[in-house]
């Protein structure tokens, strides 16, 4: 057994023994309260850069299989849990969790009391931290941890350098990356589109020139404000395309039209928030990931409406455009992991463009 | 939708008395379902035949009936109370089955009377199984290939068809009665026709078998406007083939990746959607574990005991959510009572493992068959939360108080490696610690797969908690293995065998060096929200959360799992001692390890810690709680047990001391006492060999009780004639007798009583005498009683008081405490002193309007009983007469010999007041499922000796126009005396239609006596008169006592007639 340790800006420091990749690694530490789906969110790349804590005490116990990868090169720093099955039981495995951080060059700390960590990530909100071998020098860590922003410029490191295509049949949907998951373009496969994904930096002319049915703004890690050209490029494009936006992509187009973001204290992840659709009541669980958020405030003087909203805090979590066929999710309607409640978004966005198809055909 | 303001008064139907299958769980979600109700201000009628409830007191509803759950008496509430509505799916399947009953005879339509929650059809399609199969084709959900039959042959057809092993289940049975899994067509004629029998609906389904499937269940919600749910997912140690009542449970799930627990809850949603379910439901499923094919096992459209687990699991409170989803509340609209700043619409996130392990009766019954199959067995059950599944697993363990208080079993260790295998193969309630002792002795998590089918995963927690046994013991008082080991769950005592030391020594070292508990909140959210909930467990982490409050504390040691002779009772005086102790100002800490009760509900105490209940977890609390005190009058034996370990530790034990409490159970300082006090008791000797012992029966003469000394239940005590019983005793106790003495009591004829008494050191108060209604020689608690007494003049009442008085006092009791009596040529002989609260304290706390354990705690802590309005001596007696009668679950078990002896055998009890000795016999009769025809047929079967008591009975039968049956040696001694009666075959004569047991099984007779044969032979005639009763539901009765109240229970119901 192999200590390593967990240093946070704040000083504290955590003990536990090593698993995964043997090496020293610096992020922002999160935490996670589903209860399943850690492979999904280790290959999260809204997770990039960022140390994630999982509060079910129990991780790795189905190992790790090729179907459930959320993106081939996850960008996640580390993984930081209570215990680390020993033997893990799955039909489908074809690895372990431990073996699969080895490979992927991702530290892992087990025996960490994780519900001490998340009482101090909840009280004193998001922390930046380290993962370490040892703390002999512990103030230039320290120096080291608070001089880093970790999630800086991060959607540049993540999103696609060019385009690529997830080849299909019958509507042409453009995908905008800011940290895509696999389970988007699984939902968009499902459903018969032939998908073109673009760097996040595709401008207006480039994807209007593509002449497809529809854009979706996906996923991704770090601060929206940072998204200044893909704002613009929104701008422009909803005029044109039905536009859906997730997660990410919900917080740009509330920037595009108008309106602001904001860092929350600890944010939102796991997959039981509970999020109402406004108009008609009803509730869905939801599979979230974002430490920013829509500040509702700013919306009243823009031309969006707040379709959902968190019932427990009043987070925004959805919105649409009062004039053009557009709408945005701050959860994942393609879960993975968490529930499906929402996935009919998808088929929402698909009607949408659909509609706008026959429009122009019978114009 | 707010709230219903149509409706304000609303009759919650209780669940009645406890039995296998319908336990404690149901008084948890009955006490929460009233107290939601008057929260939202409405006024609650509430109907139980169980005195030995919380619910049933006055302040949880503004109307209580401890009445039978039968049509008639229900019916009689509703005519008087007119309730707008009637919410039937909060107590279990006795509430559903008599609120559907109810709305058949049309009288809630005569009444405008509506149900609330789900509603009734949607009831009858998840309990249909026809139409339950049906739905789950229409919404397309994999149901295993199964067919309703209502024949044997039918059953036959059908498993032809599919092949074997097939799974019987009967329609409308509680817990899964009279099902089982068969493998050929002899096992199959059987079970099929036994299940069709007990079936109300006379249909079994006959289903393939998918053993060894993962077992899941969710607990799922839904509100009327289709908001739905998952409480809490999870998952069956033992795989699908046993009963989950009778699985080791695991939460949250331990072996599902996300897609496979999505998907599966998608199905738990969807079927609660279509079944329009409008507050709490149960959804077992099946999961193949080497593909993605599922199958639907069942839906339990009602909260359950499952649902009862998920809340104390997740802190969930679900009765409660689902009583207010029923008049008409969203999930969205209610608040999350756990952390207070959410809302109930929430899935609960765990950050911890929580298990789940049944608790049987085999202790209690050790000649009945220990096979775990597809009917419930388990009285009750522990739950245990740890930070790991390893630390669960021993917590639970530990918790279960039976001989194992870890992973080693002795028997499982002296057995063969054959017979290994074979309880490996073969499951029965202690398979966990065979599988335990297979990985001691090498065998491979595959090998053990093999012969379990048990998820790789979960052995391999066994498997590990093995290789640390080894590695603690080869490295004794070694630091770093100690932390490991306390990490995983490993008791003191455990390490301390490890290692060839006392526990108190691994304690000091674990002390020394810092390795001590850390208590952590059960919060509904891993953290992620600021809570509040006082619901802690230990684990051996960093961080601490349960901080002591400034407030002076008392700790209030609960009673564990429910067992025969300790059942729900001990909980309702625990949470009675906590309101007294929060009435007085005082901080109330309870500690339990029971999932089903109220006391374990955190809303309950002022802190919760659920924890093993043993003496290393209760003073880990107490280092850190430092309470004033500790009170163990009110958990039963359980608590009673710790008291000298606390005491010894220094810890001071509130009330009677352990000094007092030693003399009570310490037969030679007792006897002494009595002496000196002049009392009576029977000549009673104790011995320590076997030789010892029957030299003892000799000189007191025969007959005589022999038992072993600190006995609870009166497990292992008999009444033996001569001494060939005696040493056949012996034999069959040599494990207990080896390690207790034994005691050998006179055994005396007359009349028990039993009476609790409330002692402050000068005043002693007794609320009041129960007679039992059967002779001594059946234990008091499967004794019928009656309050006040019926047979005793005012001389006999003035002896006992005087004697208990005198007893009180000598005993130096400070609260309550038990006497039992016999009252033999009109003296009163002591037979037993119980320096506790016992379980008659429901019940006569219900009768007199005393709160008795509220009135001890406050005597505990100071409050003499002159200062509370009490005085000294016998209660003014009530002028209604209340009668209590035991409650049996033998049909849940086989081979238990159904005659009643000194051993406790009743799971429950209930309740039947009225103005008249006879009515209120009726009553506790109806309340205990006898309620017989006026006009019925009875069959005697009569052993010699009882020939003389049963004439006057059997005339008693005739008079009221009762047909005699009776096999020939009775028959023809009542024929002799004059009565009409018809003759039936015995059994081994020609089985044709006047063969007793066809005549039992054609449901000829309404009424079994039967008093022959109580040996220990299975195959006595007796015994399987006995079992061909109860298999076939009809009422028996082994004690001519009850014989005589029972006829006079009929007898005022009739007219006698007469010829001039």
């Amino acid at each position: 057994m192999m200590e390593r340790y967990l240093v946070l800006e704040d000083g504290s420091v955590y003990a536990g023994e090593a698993f995964g990749a043997d090496r020293s690694t610096l992020g922002e530490v999160v935490f996670t309260t589903g209860m399943t789906g850690y492979q999904e969110a280790i290959t999260d790349q809204s997770y990039a850069n960022q140390i994630l804590v999982f509060t079910n005490p129990l991780i790795g116990n189905y190992g790790v299989n090729l179907d459930d990868y959320e993106s081939l090169e996850p960008q996640i720093k580390g993984v930081i849990c209570h215990q680390v099955a020993r033997r893990p039981s799955n039909w489908r495995m074809q690895d372990t969790l431990p073996n699969f951080l080895d490979q992927r060059e991702i530290p892992g700390i087990q025996g960490i009391d994780t519900r001490e960590l998340v009482r101090k990530l909840r009280q004193h909100g998001t922390l930046r931290g380290a993962i370490v071998d040892n703390v002999d020098e512990l103030a230039d860590l320290l120096k080291k941890i608070k001089a880093s922003h970790p999630t800086a410029n991060i959607i540049s490191q993540v999103s696609t350098k060019s385009p690529y295509p997830n080849p299909g049949t019958k509507r042409n949907i453009v995908v905008i990356d800011f940290g895509i998951k696999h389970s988007i373009l699984r939902e968009l496969a499902e459903r018969e589109c032939n998908v073109i994904v673009l760097p996040y930096t595709a401008t207006a002319q480039q994807v209007l020139n593509l002449k497809a049915d529809g854009i979706l703004l996906s996923n991704g890690p770090g601060d929206p404000e940072e998204m200044e050209g893909a704002a613009a490029m929104v701008a422009e494009v909803e005029k044109h395309l039905p536009l859906f936006g997730i997660c990410m992509g919900h917080q740009v187009f509330a920037l595009a039209n108008g309106a602001k973001t904001y860092k929350m204290k600890f944010g939102h992840r796991g997959f039981n928030h509970p999020v109402r659709n406004i108009a008609t009541g009803e509730i869905d669980f939801t599979s979230q990931n974002h430490g920013y958020a829509v500040d509702p405030q700013s919306i009243d003087s823009t031309k969006l409406l707040v379709t959902h909203e968190e019932v427990n805090d009043g987070t925004v979590e959805g919105l649409r455009h009062k004039q053009y066929p557009a709408f945005s999710v701050q959860f994942h309607p393609d879960a993975a992991p968490g529930p499906h409640d929402a996935d009919s978004l998808f088929d929402d966005f698909i009607s949408m463009v659909d509609q706008q198809r026959s429009e122009r055909t019978n114009a | 939708m707010p709230k219903r303001t149509d409706i304000h008064k609303i009759l919650v139907i209780g669940s009645g008395p406890i039995i296998i299958g319908q336990a404690a769980e149901f008084d948890y979600s009955g006490t929460q379902a009233c107290l939601a109700l008057r929260e939202e201000g409405y006024e609650t009628v509430l109907v139980n035949s169980n005195p030995a409830t919380i619910m049933t007191d006055n302040e949880i509803a503004d109307h209580v009936y401890i009445e039978p759950l039968t049509v008639e008496s229900v019916s009689r509430i509703i005519r008087k109370e007119y309730p707008d509505a009637i919410l039937p799916t909060l107590g279990g399947q006795i509430g559903l089955n008599l609120a559907v009953a109810l709305s058949k005879t049309g009288l809630l339509d005569e009444l405008h009377i509506q149900l609330l929650g789900t509603k009734l059809d949607s009831i009858d399609e998840a309990e249909d199984r026809e139409k339950f199969k049906e739905l789950m084709q229409r919404l397309g959900e994999p149901v295993p290939a199964s067919q309703t039959v209502e024949t044997v042959d039918g059953a036959l057809d059908f498993a032809h068809k599919i092949g074997y092993p097939v799974i019987v289940r009967p329609a409308f049975t509680m817990g899964g009665t009279g099902g089982g899994m068969c493998h050929n067509d002899e096992e199959l004629k059987a079970i099929a026709a036994n299940g069709l029998d007990l079936s109300p609906a006379t249909q079994c389904l006959i289903e393939k078998s998918i053993a060894g499937y993962k077992e899941i269940e969710f607990e799922v919600m839904r509100d009327a406007s289709d908001n739905a749910m998952v409480v809490c997912c999870m998952e069956n140690f033992d795989p699908v083939g046993i009963h989950t009542g009778d699985s080791i449970v695991f939460a949250p799930s331990q072996t599902l990746s996300d897609r496979e627990y999505q998907m599966l809850r998608d199905c738990a949603l969807k079927l609660i959607r279509a079944l329009k379910i409008e507050g709490g439901c149960n959804v077992q499923l099946a999961l193949d574990p080497n593909s993605y094919h599922y199958d639907v096992i069942e839906v339990n459209p009602r909260v359950s005991r499952s649902s009862a687990l998920a809340s104390k699991a997740t802190g969930y409170p679900i009765a409660k959510m689902a009583a207010k989803i029923a008049v008409g509340l969203n999930l969205d609209e209610i608040k999350n009572p756990v952390t207070g700043t959410t809302y109930a619409e929430f899935e609960p996130a765990l950050d911890y493992v929580v298990c789940k392990i049944p608790r049987w009766p085999f202790d209690k019954f050790t000649r009945a068959d220990r096979r775990l199959g597809s009917q419930m067995k388990a009285t009750g059950e522990v739950m245990a939360i740890g930070r790991t599944a390893e630390e669960a697993l021993q917590k639970a363990v530990r918790s279960l108080e039976i001989d194992q208080k870890d992973l080693f079993s002795a028997p499982a260790h002296q057995a063969t490696d054959i017979q290994l295998e074979d309880k490996l193969v073969h499951a029965e309630d202690d398979r966990l610690f065979y599988v335990a002792e297979a990985f001691r002795r090498g065998y491979t998590i595959e090998d053990v797969h093999e012969l379990t089918k048990i998820n790789d995963y979960f052995l391999d927690v066994v498997h590990h908690l093995i290789e640390l046994e080894k590695q603690i013991e080869d490295h004794p008082e070694d630091v770093a293995t100690l932390r490991t080991a306390k990490k995983y769950g490993f008791s003191d005592p455990t390490i301390a065998k490890l290692w060839k030391t006392t526990p108190e020594k691994v304690r000091a070292l674990r002390k020394q060096e810092g390795i001590l508990p850390v208590y952590k909140m059960v919060d509904t959210c891993a953290a992620e929200f600021d809570s509040s909930t006082p619901y802690f467990y230990s684990t051996y982490d960093r961080e601490n959360e349960s901080q002591r409050t400034g407030k002076e504390s008392v700790l209030v040691i609960g009673s564990g799992p429910i067992r025969i002779g300790q059942g729900v009772e001990f909980d309702y005086a625990t949470v009675h001692c906590v309101k007294a102790l929060q009435s007085m100002g005082y901080e109330a800490i309870v500690m339990n390890s029971n999932p089903e009760t109220v006391s374990t509900d955190f809303s309950v105490s002022d802190k919760l810690y659920f924890e093993p209940l043993t003496l290393e977890d209760v003073m880990n609390v107490i280092d850190l709680e430092q309470p004033m005190g500790v009170i163990v009058q009110f958990g039963g034996q359980t608590a009673i047990n710790l008291a000298a370990g606390l005491a010894k530790n220094g810890v001071q034990i509130l009330g009677t001391s352990v000094k007092d409490l030693d003399a009570a159970e310490d037969r030679r300082i007792f006897d002494e006492i009595i002496k000196k006090l002049e009392l009576k008791q029977p000549v009673g000797l104790t011995a320590t060999t076997h030789q010892g012992v029957i030299d003892a029966a000799e000189k007191i003469g025969y007959p005589v009780l022999v038992r072993p000394s600190y006995v609870l239940g009166g497990k292992a005590m008999e009444i033996v004639y001569n001494e060939g019983e005696l040493r056949e005793y012996l034999k069959e106790n040599a494990d207990v007798a080896a390690d207790h003495p034994i005691l050998i009591d006179a055994y005396l004829e007359g009349r028990e009583c039993e009476v609790d008494a409330i002692c402050d050191g000068t005043d002693v108060l007794l609320p009041g005498i129960m007679e039992h209604i059967e002779h001594a020689g059946v234990h008091s608690g499967d004794s019928m009683a009656v309050y006040p007494p019926q047979s005793f003049d005012d001389d006999i009442k003035h002896q006992i008081v005087s004697a208990t008085k005198k007893l009180a006092i000598a005993l130096k009791c400070q609260g309550i405490m038990n006497i039992q009596f016999i009252i033999h040529d009109h003296e009163a002989y002591v037979l037993e002193v119980n320096p506790r609260a016992s379980r008659t304290v429901p019940f006569l706390s219900k009768i007199t309007g005393i709160e008795m354990a509220q009135v001890a705690t406050r005597v505990i802590l100071g409050k003499s009983l002159a200062e509370q309005g009490y005085k000294d001596g016998l209660y003014p007696e009530s002028k209604t007469i209340h009668v209590k009668a035991p409650v049996f679950s033998f049909n849940k078990l086989d081979d238990v010999d159904s005659y009643l002896g000194p051993e406790m055998k009743s799971t429950g009890e209930v309740m039947g007041s009225d103005q008249t000795f006879a009515k209120a016999l009726y009553k506790a009769f109806a309340g205990a499922k006898m309620q017989l025809p006026d006009n019925g047929s009875v069959l005697l079967t009569i052993e010699d000796n009882d020939k003389q008591t049963i004439l006057p009975l059997a005339k008693r039968f005739a008079l009221i126009g009762w047909r005699l049956l009776a096999t020939k040696g009775t028959a023809d001694f009542l024929k002799e005396n004059g009565l009409h009666v018809e003759t039936v075959g015995k059994i081994g004569e020609e089985d044709g239609e006047h063969n007793i047991l066809r005549v039992i099984k054609d449901n000829k007779v309404d009424l079994v006596i039967n008093t022959m044969g109580h040996d220990y032979a299975k195959n006595s005639d007796g015994f399987i008169i006995r079992q061909t009763a109860i298999e076939h539901n009809v009422p028996l009765l082994t004690a001519l006592d009850t014989v005589g109240a029972l006829l006079r229970a009929l007898e005022n119901r009739s007219f006698s007639t007469t010829a001039l």
